[in-house]
């Protein structure tokens, strides 16, 4: 947990420190009553449907991470295509002198493909398109709003985009619907960029393909068992790696703990929380 | 001679008579020449002759040839001074494969008559996404953090320290000629306040403009520089800018390694007086200040921001446009109109 959210936790509440603990969950509980909040945008690890039984408020926060993870998206793409990472580390070794290292891929005019057009889709398509992208997206249902070419099947998207970004929530639907059919779709020139959830990726079959050259290169924030990291991954130059840092920025850290913050003031003064999910 | 000069083709052919072509001076090979290949650049209009290739020295080889060349093909690994065009009487255009042209007597090609080419807009996009892929790498941390992941520290040390968010950050660019340009309309998608400074302020834009890069700095959470190298420009990013910069502040350089006192650069980073750097170029490459290898904060690449094979290919066609348009006396593609 985020020092800033916890000293304000402390400050505000009696704060029962679960990991700290040695009882098991259901013993904690037991003991401590008491409501959830979480400070994600992701839903994927509260089972609503039990906390709606039991008439638990569920609040999240929403919006002020968009900007730093639709940020980081881009920031992936320019780090696979334009190889940012993988030349820093032949200039810290001393091989520039040494010899040519060879091409990077330009970003500009490149076609992206979204996963998933909602508040983090589209930030990153409106940046993408700064960048003279044409961007094309596939979702639960067209948006009437977005000026993008939708696609109904997400593997016609992937054969027709040469950047395939993951930006949808994850459901039973979603898992793994990165997999194998997709991965080749996209292609040895294509590239796959996931600030989603690990478990949108067939992991086994992004890691063999990447190994195969079936696919072009990764630019990874999320993996389906953090931290483990695919060993195979650790020594390609065509993927750049990041610890689920998505919005891990100090502004909005410290946003989400004072939308934390408020949500349970409210909830603790019987007024409407602010962002709630139930 | 003229029915020759058509049916030729550049290719070895055995009726080839390469005299008969007007010669373009090449001095080394630029590195899109290398890259792409010498036959994408063949032309019926003109021929290299390669000075490298010649057993000659080079004042023996290029007093031979003086009175066929008429222009000169170079790069940042093959100035052209005065000297040099003191040589070549003939010499009436110089192209060169980049963006830059500090390696490029200009005022003496003006006094002498001969016009000079660059490579015009076709790195602006690559020049732009490189000089913001920098910049968010330094901020967000990704180089860093990528080599964290890969030495395994994220599972032995947890969470990597927060990086900083780009909303909201003022972005002062130093130069805003076509990669400046560029720069700013990405900035600007990624909500950041651009501001700016150049030669002359420019009247269709709504940026704010400083005429001092000090108060630029001032103002500025972050400086791109991507402005040409001149007299006027070299150490320009000083001391002062770097002071007026402050402790937050970072610095993103993708125009000429001496466009900054590295070395003040340097000290400044070490002892946590500016924030962070991304560079791809130095005073004196490939030789980089080793004092920036140990740090996290820094993103180094090696001088190769317009390096696409979309960009070189572009280059490639304008290149030869350029020389094809000079030698059928046309207008020239991409003239370099300030000295």
């Amino acid at each position: 947990m985020h020092k800033y959210l916890e000293q304000q936790l402390e400050t505000h509440f009696n704060l029962f420190k679960l990991w700290h603990c040695n009882s098991s969950i259901a013993e904690f509980l037991k003991t401590h009553q008491g409501n959830t909040i979480r400070a994600v945008v992701g839903l994927d690890k509260i089972d609503l449907r039990k906390c709606e039984e039991k008439g638990i408020r569920v609040a999240n926060t929403p919006d002020v991470l968009t900007d730093d993870v639709a940020d980081l998206a881009i920031g992936l793409i320019l780090g696979v295509l334009r190889r940012i990472c993988a030349s820093d580390e032949y200039v810290r070794i001393g091989k520039w002198k040494d010899a040519d290292f060879g091409l990077a891929t330009k970003f500009s005019g490149k076609s992206v493909g979204i996963v998933g057009l909602g508040r983090i889709g589209t930030a990153i398509a409106k940046r993408a398109e700064a960048f003279g992208c044409s961007i094309s997206y596939f979702s639960r249902s067209q948006k009437p709003f977005a000026n993008y070419k939708f696609y109904s099947n997400i593997i016609d998207l992937a054969t027709s985009c040469q950047i395939l970004i993951v930006a949808c929530a994850l459901t039973e639907e979603t898992r793994h619907i990165i997999n194998r059919e997709v991965i080749d779709a996209l292609g040895p020139k294509g590239i796959l960029i996931n600030i989603g959830r690990g478990a949108h990726v067939d992991e086994t079959e992004l890691v063999s393909a990447l190994l195969e050259g079936r696919l072009g290169g990764a630019g990874l924030d999320v993996y389906e068992n953090e931290p483990e990291v695919p060993e195979e991954l650790l020594g390609l130059g065509n993927v750049v790696l990041q610890p689920h840092v998505g919005s891990d920025t100090v502004e909005t850290s410290d946003a989400m703990a004072d939308l934390v913050i408020s949500n349970l003031k409210a909830h603790f003064s019987n007024k409407p929380l602010l962002t709630p999910v139930i | 001679m003229a029915d020759q000069e058509e049916e030729q083709d550049n290719t070895g052919d055995q009726n080839h008579k390469p005299q008969d072509l007007p010669q373009v001076l090449v001095l080394k090979p630029p590195p899109v020449l290398s890259v792409i290949g010498e036959e994408s650049f063949l032309s019926n209009k003109y021929q290299f002759l390669k000075a490298w290739e010649s057993p000659l020295p080079l004042h023996q080889f290029l007093t031979a040839h003086a009175g066929s060349i008429q222009a000169i093909l170079c790069s940042g690994a093959a100035p052209v001074t005065d000297d040099l065009l003191q040589l070549l009487p003939s010499v009436r255009l110089v192209v060169t494969a980049s963006a830059g042209t500090n390696h490029i007597d200009l005022e003496a090609c003006h006094r002498r008559g001969i016009s000079v080419t660059n490579a015009g807009n076709v790195f602006s996009d690559d020049g732009a996404d490189a000089a913001v892929g920098l910049l968010i790498d330094v901020l967000r941390k990704i180089t860093a953090s990528d080599r964290y992941v890969r030495q395994g520290l994220w599972v032995n040390e947890g969470d990597y320290p927060l990086g900083s968010k780009l909303r909201g950050k003022r972005v002062g660019i130093v130069g805003l000629g076509g990669i400046g340009l560029e720069i700013a309309k990405r900035l600007e998608a990624l909500g950041c306040n651009v501001l700016y400074t150049s030669r002359k302020k420019k009247t269709f834009l709504s940026y704010p403009f400083y005429s001092d890069v000090c108060q630029l700095a001032a103002h500025s959470d972050a400086l791109i520089i991507c402005c040409a190298l001149t007299d006027q420009t070299r150490h320009m990013i000083d001391k002062d800018v770097f002071s007026a910069l402050g402790k937050e502040g970072v610095i993103v350089n993708v125009g000429r390694g001496a466009i900054v006192d590295e070395k003040e650069m340097v000290r400044c980073l070490v002892h946590g007086e500016i924030a962070g750097a991304g560079l791809d170029v130095f005073e004196n490459e490939p030789d980089v200040p080793k004092e920036l290898f140990e740090l996290d904060n820094v993103v180094l690449s090696p001088h190769r921001a317009v390096f696409t094979p979309e960009s070189f290919m572009a280059l490639c066609e304008l290149v030869v446009g350029n020389l094809e348009a000079f030698f059928s006396n046309k207008p020239l593609l991409s003239r370099v109109m300030d000295v």
